[in-house]
């Protein structure tokens, strides 16, 4: 039996939420404990959530905006996958197709999602995150 | 107890004509979803915020459209946060006027941003009062005893 099998505990899921606006960071927060997620955290931009992984910190999903000051998704999100961050990370923008919303995929987002979020987009989304 | 119901009945019909009237859309639905025993003012402290934001952001935007030479790069950016928020809590018609005024800053155009600064001051307003006086509406019905359900 592998290490971890014979514990019946399941961890809870953790999540990091990095947007610049208030609003977006308390009300995805709070999508996010509605669907099951017990710890989340938040970040302001980019680089915050950069520096919060090389603190040693981990999520099992990272929900990540695109436009941001200091840093924008596109660069956080490649500086994790540069880092070796393995996290699922959703990108989270109300930006049309076309608009560099390629280029956010490419830099090693999962998946993309509108904005606003929903209670709907996140719920099918967790259920499909083992813990890391 | 007829307060209650008279409280309750008025505050469904006034919830029914900010959608009828599109000021708001089901995002404010879900946000008031997001209330709970251990969050009972979520909805309320969450407006406030966009309150707080968008009354910054069209500070930003008026000054930024007062200098001689406009900057529409960061206008647009502070549009787009405008609309974010605004659609994040359901502000239906504050959204919508945020698209149009995007696409004034695309094309470098000071009197349409203008004329789209002023629209969406004038729809802030409306659906910040409208959202007032709902809020003012929900403290009487439960001053009153009563419950507040979502729509």
């Amino acid at each position: 039996m592998e290490e971890g099998e014979s514990c019946s505990a399941r961890r809870e899921l953790t999540a990091l939420v990095v947007d610049d606006q208030e609003v977006l960071r308390r009300i995805h927060g709070r999508l996010l404990k509605d669907v099951g997620v017990s710890h989340v955290e938040a970040a302001r931009n980019g680089k915050e959530a950069i520096d919060i992984h090389r603190g040693g910190q981990s999520f099992d999903l990272i929900l990540m905006d695109l436009d941001m000051p200091v840093m924008n998704g596109i660069q956080a999100t490649r500086g994790l996958r540069a880092m070796g961050v393995r996290s699922k990370i959703a990108g989270v923008s109300a930006r049309n197709e076309g608009e560099g919303v390629k280029e956010f995929q490419e830099a090693g987002l999962d998946l993309l999602f509108p904005k606003p979020l929903t209670t709907l987009h996140l719920s099918s989304l967790v259920t499909q995150i083992k813990p890391l | 107890m007829e307060s209650v119901v008279r409280l309750q009945r008025q505050l469904v019909d006034y919830t029914a004509s900010l959608f009828q009237e599109g000021y708001l859309d089901e995002q404010f639905i879900q946000l008031r979803q997001l209330q709970d025993e251990s969050n009972p003012q979520f909805a309320v402290e969450v407006v406030s915020l966009f309150f707080e934001e968008a009354e910054r952001l069209l500070d930003e935007l008026a000054k930024g459209l007062s200098q001689e030479n406009t900057d529409f790069k960061r206008l647009d950016a502070q549009v787009h946060q405008l609309k974010g928020s605004s659609s994040s809590i359901g502000a239906q018609r504050v959204g919508r006027i945020c698209i149009a005024f995007r696409n004034y800053c695309e094309m470098q155009n000071v009197e349409g941003c203008l004329n789209s600064l002023q629209q969406v001051r004038q729809e802030y307003s409306s659906v910040k009062s409208k959202l007032e006086t709902l809020f003012k509406m929900e403290r009487q019905l439960s001053a009153a005893g009563g419950s507040v359900s979502s729509p």
